[in-house]
C-alpha cells in the first residue's frame, strides 16, 4: 500500500541523489545522508583487458574508511601479481611512498607448497612501487583473484593512511594462495584516487567495487 | 536548495519493513532503499541441530547472482560435544551431498590462558588439496558453558559458472583446552558449476546452540 498523505508540514533538508532521509542527531528533524554501519556503493568499475583501473573520484572526507572489494580478477598474463597505488590531488603518478608488511598461506592442489610465510619480495620500505597485494596469479579459465582492501582516513591531512588488504588466489602450480598485506602511505597529503593493476600485461576481466563504510 | 515545505501530494512509496526512504536518483522524489549494501539474506539458529543449511530458494535463502559476494556470521556456535571441529561444504546447483572439490590454506595464532604457550603457524591438518571433506574452520571447539566459537566467511561470486569460487574466513574460537585460537582460512570450491547451497556442521556431534546470519553484499 503506498503512502498518499504525510502530515510533515516542515522538512527542511536538501534533497541528495540516492541519499537516505533519515533522523538527525538529536531526533527532532531530518536530514540528508547514509544510514550508519553500512557500506555504500559508490562505484564499480569492470575490467575488459584493461592495463589499469583507477577509481579517481568518490574517495574524500565523506567516509572514515573505505573499501575496494574485488573478485574474479583474471589476468592475460600467467604468474602475474595484483598490485595498487595511490595519488594525491590531481595526479596521475601513482607513486607514493608506502611502507608494508606481506605475508601468505598456501597449499597446493596436489597437497605441496604448504606454507605460512613473510614476503620480503612483496614488502615495502618508503618504496614507491605498486603495492603487491597477491602472488602470481594462474591464468588459466577458472582461475582468479577476489578479495578486499581497506583504506582508512585516506583524506587526512595529519596522519599517514593505512590500508589492509586479503586476497585469496590460484596460483600457477595449481593451488590457493592467500595473501595478507598492510602498511601506510607515508604521506600528510590527502589521497584521492587509486589505480589497480596487474604487474604484466592486462586485467583480462573482472570486477572492482568501492564502498564506502558509514 | 532546501526542501522547507513538503509539496508532494502523493508520497508514492511502497513501504517495505527495514527499508529505509532515498531520495530517488534524479534527487526530486522517494523511493524505498534498504538501508546498506549489506543485506541480511537470513538468519538460523541452532538447537541442538546435526547440520545449518543455507539452500537458495528454500526458506527465503538466496544464493545466487543476486550479489557477486556472500557474508556468513557465526555467533556463540556451541558444540554438543566437546573438542570438536567446526566446518562448512557446498553444494554445485543440481548436486548433492555436499562434497564439492576444495582447495585451502589455513593458518592459525594461539595462546593458552596460562600464557605458557603462544604460536602463529599453518595448520596442515585443517586444509584441503582438491578434498571432498568438509573444509574445517575451527579445529576443537569447547563444549563448557561459556566456550564458543565466532567469526566470519566470505564467498566471492558463487554463481560464476566461468571461475573457481574463492572463500576466506576468520574465525575464533575457545580452544577445547583452554587457548584463544584464532584461525585464517582461505581457498576456493574447485569448480565451474555455480555453488548455491552452503552447510555447516561440527565434525562430531549437533550444534547445540548458536546463530548463523547469512549477507549478500550489494552490487550496486
Amino acid at each position: 500500500m503506498a503512502l498518499s498523505k504525510v502530515d510533515f508540514n516542515n522538512i527542511n533538508v536538501t534533497p541528495a541523489a540516492s541519499k537516505k532521509l533519515k533522523f538527525n542527531s538529536s531526533a527532532n528533524g531530518f536530514e540528508t545522508g547514509d544510514v550508519g554501519g553500512s557500506l555504500v556503493l559508490i562505484s564499480t568499475q569492470t575490467a575488459s583487458s584493461s592495463s589499469t583501473i583507477s577509481f579517481t573520484s568518490g574517495i574524500d572526507s565523506t567516509y572514515d574508511s573505505y573499501v575496494f572489494k574485488f573478485y574474479d580478477i583474471h589476468p592475460a598474463t600467467s604468474s602475474s601479481l595484483f598490485t595498487f597505488q595511490a595519488d594525491t590531488g590531481t595526479n596521475t603518478n601513482y607513486n607514493q611512498t608506502i611502507t608494508s608488511t606481506n605475508f601468505r598461506a598456501k597449499h597446493t592442489e596436489a597437497d605441496g607448497g604448504t606454507g605460512l610465510e613473510y614476503r620480503t619480495a612483496r614488502d615495502q620500505a618508503q618504496g614507491t612501487a605498486f603495492q603487491q597485494i597477491s602472488e602470481g596469479i594462474e591464468n588459466d579459465n577458472d582461475s582468479s583473484l577476489s578479495g578486499t582492501l581497506q583504506i582508512f582516513s585516506p583524506s587526512s591531512d595529519t596522519f599517514v593512511k593505512h590500508f589492509i588488504s586479503r586476497c585469496n588466489g590460484m596460483i600457477v602450480n595449481p593451488g590457493t594462495q592467500e595473501t595478507f598485506c598492510a602498511g601506510y602511505f607515508n604521506t600528510t597529503t590527502a589521497l584521492t584516487r587509486f589505480q589497480f593493476k596487474m604487474s604484466s600485461g592486462n586485467i583480462d576481466s573482472g570486477v572492482i567495487k568501492l564502498y564506502g563504510v558509514t | 536548495m532546501a526542501i522547507s515545505k513538503f509539496n508532494y501530494n502523493s508520497f508514492n512509496v511502497t513501504p517495505v519493513a527495514g527499508a529505509a526512504l532515498a531520495f530517488d536518483a534524479d534527487a526530486d522524489g522517494f523511493s524505498t532503499a534498504t538501508a546498506t549494501s549489506m543485506v541480511l539474506i537470513k538468519t538460523l539458529t541452532a538447537s541442538s541441530s546435526a547440520t545449518l543449511s543455507f539452500v537458495d530458494g528454500s526458506s527465503d535463502v538466496v544464493l545466487d547472482n543476486t550479489y557477486p559476494v556472500y557474508m556468513f556470521k557465526f555467533i556463540n556456535i556451541h558444540p554438543a560435544t566437546d573438542g570438536t571441529a567446526f566446518s562448512f561444504q557446498g553444494n554445485s546447483s543440481g548436486g548433492s551431498g555436499y562434497n564439492e572439490t576444495i582447495t585451502s590454506s589455513v593458518f592459525q595464532a594461539q595462546h593458552n590462558e596460562s600464557g605458557s604457550a603462544s604460536s602463529l603457524s599453518y595448520v596442515t591438518s585443517m586444509d584441503q588439496a582438491n578434498g571432498t571433506s568438509f573444509q574445517q574452520i575451527g579445529l576443537s571447539v569447547g563444549n563448557d558453558n561459556d566456550q564458543s566459537f565466532v567469526g566470519s566467511l566470505f564467498l566471492f561470486n558463487p554463481s560464476s559458472t566461468t571461475f573457481v569460487k574463492h572463500f576466506s574466513a576468520t574465525t575464533q574460537e575457545y580452544y577445547s583446552s583452554n587457548y584463544s585460537k584464532r584461525y585464517f582460512t582461505g581457498g576456493y570450491f574447485n569448480t565451474t558449476s555455480a555453488i548455491d547451497e552452503i552447510q555447516f556442521k561440527f565434525a562430531s556431534g549437533n550444534i547445540d546452540a548458536g546463530t548463523i546470519k547469512l549477507y549478500g553484499i550489494k552490487d550496486s
